[in-house]
């Protein structure tokens, strides 16, 4: 076994970078890939709790680096899906207690027991990015059909061109079909043209992430949502099958959009 | 009747046709580092430099700011003026 190392980052924070790293392990390990992931949000740990594996930590990353554990000891086991490990991030230290060699090193020492290692990188482009991308083979971008994440977006895969870790790929996150229709939210098309990448999934806004989030319990895990269904096809094209995309802007009916437009003109009593 | 004529013509509401103008150009001056001023001024001084040298229509001059993939590149469309309305008769007598 020799495991990509995936960073998943993003630029501006709270677009879905933690829960997308989380489904995206939990979907990995359901199709039998064996995944650890990474939280590399040093100070501000959270993958844990999205998990629902915050009662487990014992050591964390920082212990690793610093010798005061082994490696097998920071690597929290999930106990729902046995292919599933967790490193969690420090929470009383800050990022500058790890290197991007550190990094390196680390990911060189899980490799040959694993098909993936997922990186949750930290919001910003600072020493946290820049440690979750050294060790990185392919890099995704995260990203909500929005100005600011569509900016921060474009900022973040110039850096990782820099890097020499490009070309980037995108997941386009909380997208809301219904503000597409009322023409209020830009769709995958001008994301995608705006960021000129190749896009690896689109995520619908949906509910039960937050109910996902509240329990512990990653949709990506039961598979009837939306946004279950659509983490699983990202894992499935990480993996190098062609899936394809969820129809998700689809046009309403004659019936549905003229009902919807008298509504509106009796509002606006036009 | 906002939201007929919307319907009929088949056009966008107007947020995200704005919020994708405003990112074009957003991205325009994150990518080169030039503020939409200062490219303005590379223009002018572009077309200063050319005019000293050949004859061009400054309001003919089509400058802009392309994206090809994620690679940003200034076009300049510059039709010259032709030399012989300028110099009858010159250079085509000396030929003959």
């Amino acid at each position: 076994m020799t495991a990509t190392v995936a960073t998943i980052t993003s630029g501006k924070g709270g677009v879905g970078k933690t829960t997308t790293t989380a489904n995206l392990a939990v979907a990995l390990a359901m199709i039998g890939k064996k995944v650890v992931c990474i939280d590399g949000d040093i100070g501000l740990r959270n993958l844990d709790v999205v998990l629902g594996l915050e009662n487990r930590i014992v050591y964390d990353l920082v212990d690793i680096v610093e010798g005061r554990c082994r490696l097998r000891q920071a690597m929290i086991r999930d106990k729902r899906l046995p292919d599933l490990y967790l490193i969690p991030a420090a929470q009383t230290r800050d990022k500058s207690a790890v290197s991007p060699s550190d990094m390196v090193r680390l990911c060189d020492d899980l490799r040959q027991e694993f098909d993936w290692i997922l990186i949750d990188s930290p919001a910003g482009i600072e020493r946290g990015f820049r440690n979750a991308v050294a060790p990185a083979d392919t890099v995704v971008v995260v990203t909500n059909p929005e100005v600011s994440a569509v900016r921060d977006a474009d900022r973040i895969i110039g850096l990782i061109e820099a890097e020499e870790k490009g070309p980037a790929r995108l997941i386009i996150n909380r997208l809301n079909p219904a503000l597409i229709r009322r023409g209020d939210m830009l769709t995958a098309d001008d994301v995608l043209e705006l960021l000129a990448i190749e896009l690896i999934g689109i995520v619908p806004e949906d509910e039960n992430v937050v109910v996902g989030s509240n329990r512990g319990q990653p949709v990506a895990m039961d598979g009837k949502s939306k946004a279950g269904e659509a983490f699983h096809n990202i894992a499935r094209r990480m993996n190098g099958e062609t899936v394809p995309f969820m129809n998700l802007e689809q046009k309403e009916d004659i019936f549905k959009k003229l009902a919807r437009m008298m509504r509106r003109d009796e509002r606006t009593g036009g | 009747m906002a939201g007929w004529l919307d319907w009929l013509t088949g056009q966008k509401a107007k947020s995200a046709g704005q919020a994708k103008d405003r990112l074009k150009l957003v991205l325009i001056n994150d990518r080169t580092d030039l503020t939409t001023e200062e490219l303005e001024t590379l223009k002018n001084e572009l077309l200063e430099v050319i005019s000293r040298h050949i004859d061009i229509d400054p309001s003919a001059v089509n400058i802009t700011m392309a994206q090809e993939g994620r690679e940003q590149r200034l076009l300049a469309d510059i039709p010259l003026k032709p030399v012989t309305r300028r110099k009858p008769g010159g250079s085509v007598g000396r030929l003959k």
